[in-house]
C-alpha cells in the first residue's frame, strides 16, 4: 500500500485534566483538500499543532510521506508548510524581508530564495507591494502574505488554520483561487474552518471533530447522505454539522 | 540549513531594531543623557574644579583671641563654606538644610580651653548643631574643628597675651589644686619654661611659637594609570548607565520573543526544521550585538565629549564589554523563559534590572555602600560589570584585572542560559 502524504494515527493530547484530542486518526493524499471542521474547543488547532510539531502528542503518530518526524530539525519538516490562524508577520519589515526570513528558515538562499519570494508574491497578488512595510497592508493583504509565507519553500503539505478569518469577500475569493491552484499542483491541504460554505466549496473530504474526537470522516456527498434530505432538496453541511455536534453554545 | 537560518534570524532582529529610528535614538541617547548627569555629580576634583564645600555656620559667643583664631582658621579652610550668623539664625539655617553644621563657641571658651590645655581644668563645651541627613559632613567638620582648636589654643597659650595670662594664673593656682605633688612640680617646670621662652622671644623681637600640626600633607591620587591620575566620574557613570540600558535592551529581547509567541510567529519558527539551540542561540547572538552596541556607543560618546579614557587594557575592556553583553543577552532569554505576557513581564523585569543596577553600583559607586552591602552585592552581575569597566578605564589596571570579572560575567551567562533551557516553554498550543 502506498504511503499517505499525511497520516494521523490515534493521536491523543491532554492539557491537565482536559482531553483536547482523543484518539484522532485520518489521512490526507496528494492533490486533496481535507476540511477539518468543528466548533470552538473541538481540538482542531491542537491537532494541527501536533502535525506541525508545535505540540508533542501524548500518544499516537504523525507520518509525512511515511516518515515520522524524529527531531526538531528533521528535514522531513521541510515538506510541511504552516499558515497559522494568527497573522504571523513582522509589521515593521517589508513583505520581502518577511518572506526572506521565513524562506531562510527552510534553507532557501540566493537566487532560489529570490525566485521563491517572487512566485509566492505573484501567487497571492502582492508583487507590487513587495517592498512596502507590512504595517501599511490591509487585513486581507496581510492574510494573503500570511499564506505566501507558508508556501515559500514549496511544501508538499500545507496546514491552513482558519486562513480567511476577518478578510473581505474579495480577499477570501483570492485565497480560494490560490488554494485551488495549489491543489491542482498536487499539494495536500489540511484546512480548518468554521465556515461551512468554505468547506463545501473547497474540500474533497471533510473531517468533523468535537470534544477532541472525530465524529465523521467522509466526502461531502457521503456526509450529505447521512441525513435525510429537506423539502428543498439535499441537506446542507451546516445541518449535518449541527446534527453531529449539537446546538449547545460553545466558548 | 542551521547556519543560514541562524544568520537570517540574527539579521531579522537587527533589522527590527534599526527599523524604529526613534527607538534607536532613545536607546542610545537616554543612557548618554543620564550618564552625563550622574557623571557631572560624581566627576571628582580636576585641576580646574572648585571642590564641593561644606556649609558651616560659626557662632562666636566668646570673642576671645582663641575663639577668633579658631574662626580665622575655619574661614581659611578651603573645604568649608563659612558664615557667621547669630545663634538663632544658625539654628534656623540648619533646620532648613542651608548649612550642614553650626558650631557654637560658648562665652569663656578661650580661657577655659587654655586652662584645660595646661592643667586639668574643666573642659569647655562646643555645641555642634547638625542636619541629621548629613552625618558624614558632621564627622568631617568635627575633625577639622579639632585641628583648628588645637592649633589656636596651642599658639595662644605659648605666645599670645591671653595665653600668657593663663600661664601666669595657672602657675599661681598650682599649689591650691588637688594635683599630685610630683605632677604639680613637673607642670610648674613646664610652665616656667614657657614663661622664659616667651620672654626670650620678646627680647629677640621674634614671633610667637605655639603648637602647629606637626606634619604637612602631599596628596597623590594613585591608580594603575600612574601617580596623580584623575578620577573620572564620567567613566564610572557611563559604565553604570551603559550596563543599565544594556539590561533594558535585554528585556526588549525577551519581551520580543514573548510578543512573537503572541503573534503566532514563534509557531512558524517551531514548525520549521530548526533545532531549539539554533532558535535560542540566534536570539542570544542578536541580543549580544545590540547590547554591545548600546554599551560601546555610550562609551564612544563619553570618550569624545568627556575625555574618558581606557587607561588600562583595551583588550580587557573589550573582553568585559563582550562578556557583559553575552550575560545581558542570556538574561533576555531568561526573561522570555520565565515571562508570561510581554506587558507584565516588561514591568517585572524592569524592576529586577533597577534593583540589579542599583546594587551593582551603577547609580552611585559601590565603595560608598556599607561594608555588608559591598560584600553581598558580589552576587549581582552588574557589580562585576561596573567594577570591571572601572578597572579598565579610570583605574587603569591591566589585562589581568579583567580576567576575573570576565569569567564571572560569563559564569552568570551560563547560569541564565541553563535556567532558560530548563524553563523555556517550547510547546505552542
Amino acid at each position: 500500500m502506498p504511503d499517505h502524504m499525511l497520516a494521523i494515527t490515534n493521536l491523543h493530547k491532554s492539557f491537565g485534566t482536559t482531553r483536547a484530542v482523543d484518539d484522532v486518526s485520518f489521512t490526507l493524499e496528494r492533490g486533496q483538500l481535507l476540511g477539518l471542521l468543528g466548533p470552538n474547543g473541538a481540538g482542531k488547532t491542537t491537532t494541527v499543532s501536533m502535525i506541525a510539531g508545535l505540540v508533542t502528542p501524548d500518544q499516537g503518530a504523525v507520518t509525512i510521506g511515511g516518515a515520522s518526524v524524529s527531531s526538531d530539525s528533521d528535514p522531513v519538516k521541510r515538506r510541511l508548510g504552516l499558515v497559522p490562524q494568527d497573522l504571523a508577520l513582522y509589521d515593521e519589515l517589508t513583505a520581502r524581508a518577511n518572506l526572506r526570513l521565513f524562506g531562510s528558515l527552510y534553507g532557501l538562499s540566493g537566487e532560489a530564495l529570490d525566485r521563491a519570494i517572487g512566485s509566492s508574491l505573484t501567487l497571492v497578488g502582492l508583487s507590487d507591494r513587495a517592498d512596502d512595510r507590512v504595517k501599511t497592508f490591509s487585513g486581507g493583504m496581510k492574510r494573503r502574505l500570511n499564506l505566501a509565507a507558508g508556501l515559500l519553500h514549496d511544501p508538499d503539505i500545507v496546514l491552513l488554520d482558519e486562513p480567511t478569518v476577518g478578510v473581505d469577500p474579495q480577499s477570501r475569493n483570492a485565497i480560494f483561487d490560490n488554494l485551488e491552484q495549489l491543489k491542482s499542483r498536487g499539494k495536500a491541504l489540511l484546512y480548518t474552518t468554521h465556515y461551512m460554505e468554505e468547506a463545501e466549496r473547497l474540500a474533497d473530504r471533510i473531517v468533523i471533530m468535537d470534544h477532541g474526537r472525530v465524529l465523521a470522516d467522509d466526502t461531502l456527498s457521503g456526509l450529505r447522505a447521512r441525513v435525510p434530505a429537506g423539502a428543498d432538496g439535499e441537506a446542507s453541511l451546516e445541518t449535518l454539522f449541527l446534527t453531529l455536534t449539537g446546538r449547545t453554545l460553545r466558548d | 540549513m542551521g547556519l543560514a537560518a541562524f544568520v537570517a534570524l540574527v539579521r531579522k532582529d537587527l533589522q527590527l531594531f534599526f527599523s524604529d529610528r526613534r527607538a534607536v535614538i532613545l536607546t542610545f541617547a537616554v543612557p548618554i543623557a543620564i550618564a552625563s548627569f550622574f557623571g557631572s555629580i560624581f566627576r571628582g576634583a580636576g585641576d580646574n574644579d572648585e571642590p564641593a564645600k561644606i556649609a558651616v555656620a560659626i557662632v562666636d559667643r566668646d570673642g576671645s583671641a582663641i575663639s577668633k583664631s579658631i574662626l580665622a582658621g575655619i574661614r581659611a579652610d578651603r573645604s568649608l563654606d563659612t558664615s557667621t550668623p547669630g545663634v538663632d539664625e544658625a539654628r534656623a539655617a540648619v533646620r532648613r538644610g542651608d548649612v550642614a553644621v553650626a558650631v557654637v563657641v560658648p562665652p569663656g571658651f578661650g580661657d577655659a580651653a587654655g586652662r584645660a590645655f595646661l592643667s586639668q581644668g574643666e573642659k569647655p563645651q562646643v555645641d555642634l548643631l547638625f542636619d541629621p541627613s548629613r552625618g558624614a559632613e558632621l564627622a568631617m567638620v568635627r575633625g577639622m574643628l579639632t585641628g583648628h582648636v588645637m592649633e589656636a589654643v596651642g599658639k595662644e597659650v605659648f605666645s599670645g597675651a591671653q595665653g600668657r595670662a593663663i600661664v601666669d594664673e595657672t602657675l599661681r593656682q598650682l599649689d591650691t589644686g588637688t594635683m599630685p605633688a610630683e605632677t604639680r612640680d613637673t607642670l610648674r617646670i613646664l610652665l616656667q619654661s614657657v614663661q622664659r621662652l616667651n620672654q626670650q622671644s620678646d627680647a629677640s623681637g621674634g614671633g610667637g611659637g605655639g603648637i602647629t600640626v606637626p606634619y604637612s600633607v602631599k596628596e597623590s591620587a594613585l591608580t594603575g594609570g600612574g601617580i596623580n591620575a584623575q578620577y573620572n566620574g564620567y567613566a564610572h557613570s557611563f559604565a553604570g548607565m551603559g550596563i543599565q540600558f544594556l539590561l533594558f535592551a535585554a528585556i526588549d529581547l525577551g519581551t520580543g520573543i514573548l510578543l512573537e509567541r503572541q503573534l503566532g510567529i514563534w509557531k512558524r519558527f517551531r514548525s520549521a526544521p530548526l533545532s531549539r539551540f539554533t532558535l535560542l542561540a540566534a536570539r542570544g547572538a542578536s541580543g549580544t550585538i545590540i547590547t554591545l552596541l548600546t554599551l560601546l556607543v555610550s562609551f564612544a560618546f563619553a570618550m569624545i565629549v568627556f575625555n574618558v579614557k581606557i587607561h588600562g587594557s583595551v583588550i580587557g575592556f573589550l573582553a568585559i564589554a563582550i562578556a557583559c553583553s553575552i550575560m545581558a543577552a542570556t538574561f533576555g532569554l531568561l526573561v522570555a523563559a520565565l515571562g508570561n505576557t510581554a506587558a507584565s513581564t516588561r514591568r517585572v523585569a524592569g524592576f529586577a534590572v533597577l534593583v540589579m543596577v542599583m546594587l551593582g553600583g551603577a547609580w552611585v559607586p559601590s565603595f560608598i555602600f556599607p561594608a555588608w552591602l559591598q560584600r553581598i552585592t558580589v552576587v549581582v552581575p552588574a557589580r562585576w560589570a561596573v567594577d570591571g569597566l572601572d578597572a579598565m578605564t579610570w583605574r587603569g589596571l591591566g589585562l589581568d584585572a579583567a580576567i576575573v570579572p570576565t569569567l564571572v560575567l560569563l559564569g552568570f551567562a551560563v547560569l541564565f542560559a541553563g535556567v532558560t533551557l530548563l524553563k523555556f516553554r517550547w510547546e505552542e498550543a
